[in-house]
C-alpha cells in the first residue's frame, strides 16, 4: 500500500468518523448522568436538515452548524420534559424521539430538496492542504479539529471539574446526589441539552463535510452506531475517539478494499458492515467478565429519578 | 326502512349472487380510476423515485384528475414491511397497484393472490400471474451509451461503477457499460464497488471517494442520488452520469449527462387500461427506441467527436444495428461466454451472473 493512498485513506476514514465521534461524545455525557436518550438519529437528522437550510440560505456554515446544534438541543427538550420530569419510559421515548425527527427532518426539508451547498472545507491555506504529505493534518474541515477538541473538553470536565464530578454522581446514584442537596433534574436537564447539541453537529456533518445535500433520511442510521460506540469505549471519552475511527476506518476500509479488488474481496461485504456491531458485543462480553467498577454502566443508567420525598 | 323478513332476504340474496356476474360485465369501464404507488424512497431522491413519481404526476395530467385518484406511499422496505403496505392498499380498494422495487416481488406475488380483482404492476421484476404485470426499462441500453463516452473520454482507462446490489439488472448494466467502454479502449477497466444499499448518500459519497483515490477518472452509479457526483465535482475529476434523473445541478462540471427514465407513457397505458376494462398480465420492456429510456443533454465539455460516437451508439440501439452484448465476450476469469455473432438475448440477459473481461468486481 503506497503512502499516497494510506494518507488517502486517514482523510476518508476521519470524515467518516467525526459525525460518529460528535454524536457519541454528547451520548456519553448524557449516559454518564443516568439517562439513556435513543433519540440520537432523530437529533442528528434534525441538525442535518436545519444545518443544510441554514447554510443553504445564509451561505455560511458556522451559522449553520450553530443552528444545527441549537435545533438538536430544541429536540433533546421534548425528549427532557418527557423523560426528566413526566417520568416517561426514557427508552420509549428515546425511540419516540427518533421517529419524531426522522420525520420532523423530511417535513422540514421538502423545500430543500435537490439544491447542493458548498462543502465545509479546511481553512487552512492551499499550501498546506494540497501538500502530499501534510495534508493528512491539515486536509479536514473546522468540524474534525472541533471534534478532537471536545473530546478533551469532555475527558477535562468529566474527570477534572466539581461539576463533572457532581454529573458522574447523579449518574451512579441519584438519590445520594439528591440527598446532599444536588439538583438530580437540572444536572440531567443540562446533560441532555448538551447531547442534543452535540447530535446537532454531528447530523451538520452530513450535509458539510460529507456529501453536500439534503435528503431523507441522509444520515443512513449513523446515530445507531453512535449508540453503540458509548457501550464499545466503556463511558470513556479517549476510548470513545479510538473506537469512532476503528468504526470509521472499518467502514471506509470496506469501500477502499471493494474498489482495489484482490485479497480483501474474499470477506463479504455484510461482514465488513456489520463487524463494528460485532465489536460491540464482543466489548461488552469483556466487560461483563472484568466486573470492574471502571467500565460499567453508570448505575443509575435508563432508571427515571423519583426522590421520595 | 326495508323491514327484514324472509322474502327480503331472499331478494337481497338473490340481488347479492347476480352482483359478480353483473360485474364482470356493467362494472368492467371504469368512471375513475384509483392508483396506488409504493416507493422504496421518497420522490425528492432526484433519481429514481423521484423518476416514478414525475411519471405518476404525468400520468394524472394526462387522463385528468377526474378519471384517475392516486396515493403514494413512500419509504416502503422491501420484504415484509411491504407485503403489509400492499395488503392495506388493495383492502382499501385501490384499483391497481404498482411496487416500483425489484425487492417487492415475493409480496406482491402473495398479495395479488389474495385479491384477484386488484391489479398489480411490479417494476423490475421477473414473474408475471393472471393480475400481475411487470414493467421494466432497458437502462443497460444507456449504459451503453455512457460507456462510449467514458471509453473515449477516460485518461487513466479506469472507470468506476457503483453498484446496489448485484442483481441481474446491476450486473448487466456493469456489463454494457464496459463493453462499450473497450470498444474505445481496449484497455479499459471497471471497477465496481457495491455498497449494499439502494440509498445511503454518505456511503457513496465515500466510495467515490475511494475510487477516485485509486485512479478513477469516470463513475457511474447505480444507486439513487447524486451524492457520487457531487464527490466527482469536488475532486475535479473527468466526470459521472446521472442516474434516473439529470442531476446537473449538483456537478455542474462533473455531470457528463444522464440516463433519464420516462415511466408516464407506461403509467398511462396500464392506468388507461384499468379505466378501458381490458388490462391484461404482460411484460413490458421498452429502452431508447420505446423513449422509457432518455439520454440527457451532453456536458459542453465533451468534444465533439465524443458526442458523435454516444449519438451513433444511441442511434444504433434504437434501429437495431447495434447490440448492447454483441459476442465475443469474453468473462473476467477469461471464459468466452459469447461467440462471436452471437449475442445475449433478453431471455438469457436475466441469468447473467459473470461480468465481462476487465471488470473488477
Amino acid at each position: 500500500m503506497s503512502i499516497d493512498i494510506t494518507i488517502a485513506i486517514i482523510i476518508t476514514m476521519v470524515g467518516a468518523s467525526t459525525p460518529l465521534l460528535l454524536a457519541a461524545l454528547g451520548e456519553l455525557v448524557v449516559e454518564k448522568s443516568g439517562v439513556l436518550n435513543l433519540g440520537i438519529e432523530g437529533m442528528m437528522l434534525t441538525g442535518a436538515v436545519v444545518g443544510f437550510a441554514v447554510t443553504y440560505d445564509t451561505g455560511n456554515p458556522w451559522l449553520g452548524i450553530l443552528a444545527a446544534a441549537f435545533a438538536g438541543m430544541a429536540v433533546s427538550m421534548l425528549f427532557a420534559v418527557l423523560t426528566l420530569s413526566l417520568s416517561s419510559n426514557q427508552v420509549a421515548t428515546g425511540l419516540a424521539l427518533t421517529i419524531f425527527g426522522t420525520g420532523f427532518s423530511a417535513l422540514f426539508g421538502q423545500a430543500y430538496t435537490g439544491k447542493p451547498i458548498a462543502l465545509f472545507k479546511s481553512v487552512f491555506p492551499d499550501s498546506l492542504t494540497d501538500d502530499r504529505f501534510l495534508r493528512v493534518f491539515f486536509d479536514y474541515s473546522p468540524l474534525v479539529y472541533f471534534s478532537l477538541f471536545m473530546v478533551f473538553v469532555v475527558w477535562w470536565f468529566l474527570q477534572k471539574t466539581r461539576a463533572g464530578l457532581i454529573l458522574r454522581a447523579v449518574g451512579e446514584n441519584d438519590h445520594s446526589a439528591h440527598s446532599i442537596g444536588y439538583s438530580v433534574a437540572k444536572v440531567r436537564y443540562g446533560a441532555v441539552a448538551f447531547g442534543g447539541a452535540m447530535a446537532g453537529i454531528a447530523g451538520a456533518c452530513f450535509p458539510l463535510i460529507l456529501t453536500p445535500q439534503w435528503v431523507e433520511g441522509l444520515t443512513g442510521g449513523r446515530g445507531w452506531i453512535a449508540l453503540a460506540l458509548v457501550v464499545f469505549a466503556a463511558w470513556r471519552p479517549g476510548r470513545l475517539l479510538a473506537g469512532a475511527y476503528l468504526f470509521g476506518l472499518i467502514a471506509t476500509m470496506e469501500l477502499y478494499a471493494k474498489a482495489a479488488g484482490g485479497a480483501f474481496r474474499i470477506l463479504p461485504s455484510e461482514l465488513w458492515a456489520s463487524l463494528p456491531y460485532l465489536a460491540t458485543i464482543a466489548v461488552l462480553v469483556m466487560i461483563s467478565m472484568r466486573r470492574t467498577k471502571s467500565s460499567s454502566a453508570p448505575a443509575c443508567l435508563g432508571k427515571p429519578f423519583m426522590p421520595n420525598n | 326502512m326495508v323491514r327484514i323478513n324472509r322474502r327480503n332476504v331472499l331478494k337481497i340474496g338473490g340481488a347479492a349472487a347476480a352482483l359478480p356476474l353483473i360485474g364482470s360485465r356493467a362494472f368492467a369501464q371504469k368512471a375513475k380510476v384509483r392508483a396506488a404507488f409504493v416507493l422504496i424512497g421518497t420522490p425528492d431522491d432526484n433519481g429514481w423515485n423521484y423518476g416514478h413519481d414525475l411519471g405518476r404526476r404525468d400520468m394524472i395530467e394526462a387522463l385528468g384528475a377526474d378519471r384517475v385518484e392516486t396515493t403514494t406511499v413512500t419509504n416502503v422496505a422491501e420484504g415484509p414491511d411491504s407485503e403489509r403496505v400492499f395488503r392495506e392498499l388493495a383492502q382499501q380498494g385501490y384499483d391497481i397497484i404498482f411496487g416500483t422495487s425489484f425487492g417487492y416481488g415475493d409480496a406482491m406475488l402473495k398479495v395479488a393472490q389474495q385479491f384477484p380483482d386488484v391489479k398489480f404492476e411490479w417494476a423490475t421484476g421477473f414473474k408475471t400471474a393472471s393480475n400481475l404485470s411487470i414493467y421494466n426499462a432497458r437502462f443497460h441500453e444507456g449504459r451503453t451509451v455512457l460507456g462510449t463516452i467514458s471509453g473515449m473520454m477516460s485518461e487513466t482507462g479506469i472507470g468506476a461503477y457503483i453498484g446496489s446490489f448485484p442483481i441481474p439488472e446491476v450486473v448487466m448494466g456493469i456489463n454494457a457499460f464496459h463493453l462499450a467502454a473497450r470498444k474505445h479502449n481496449p484497455d479499459f477497466i471497471t471497477k465496481v464497488v457495491y455498497v449494499d444499499s439502494w440509498f445511503d448518500p454518505a456511503k457513496e459519497a465515500d466510495a467515490a471517494r475511494a475510487l477516485i483515490d485509486q485512479g478513477v477518472d469516470v463513475i457511474t452509479q447505480h444507486t439513487d442520488g447524486p451524492a457520487a457526483l457531487q464527490v466527482a465535482e469536488e475532486r475535479g475529476i473527468i466526470g459521472g452520469f446521472g442516474q434516473g434523473a439529470d442531476m446537473s445541478a449538483f456537478a455542474p462540471k462533473a455531470h457528463l449527462t444522464s440516463i433519464i427514465d420516462i415511466w408516464a407513457p407506461y403509467y398511462i397505458k396500464a392506468v388507461q387500461s384499468v379505466l378501458e376494462g381490458n388490462w391484461k398480465e404482460g411484460s413490458s420492456w421498452e429502452g431508447l427506441a420505446g423513449g422509457e429510456v432518455v439520454i440527457g443533454p451532453y456536458n459542453e465539455k465533451i468534444p465533439a467527436d465524443v458526442v458523435a460516437a454516444a449519438d451513433a451508439a444511441q442511434a444504433g440501439i434504437i434501429d437495431g444495428s447495434l447490440h448492447p452484448f454483441a459476442g465475443p465476450i469474453t468473462d473476467n476469469a477469461d471464459t468466452l461466454r459469447v461467440e462471436a455473432g452471437d449475442v445475449i438475448d433478453d431471455g438469457e440477459f436475466w441469468g447473467v451472473d459473470w461480468y465481462a473481461q476487465g471488470v473488477e468486481a
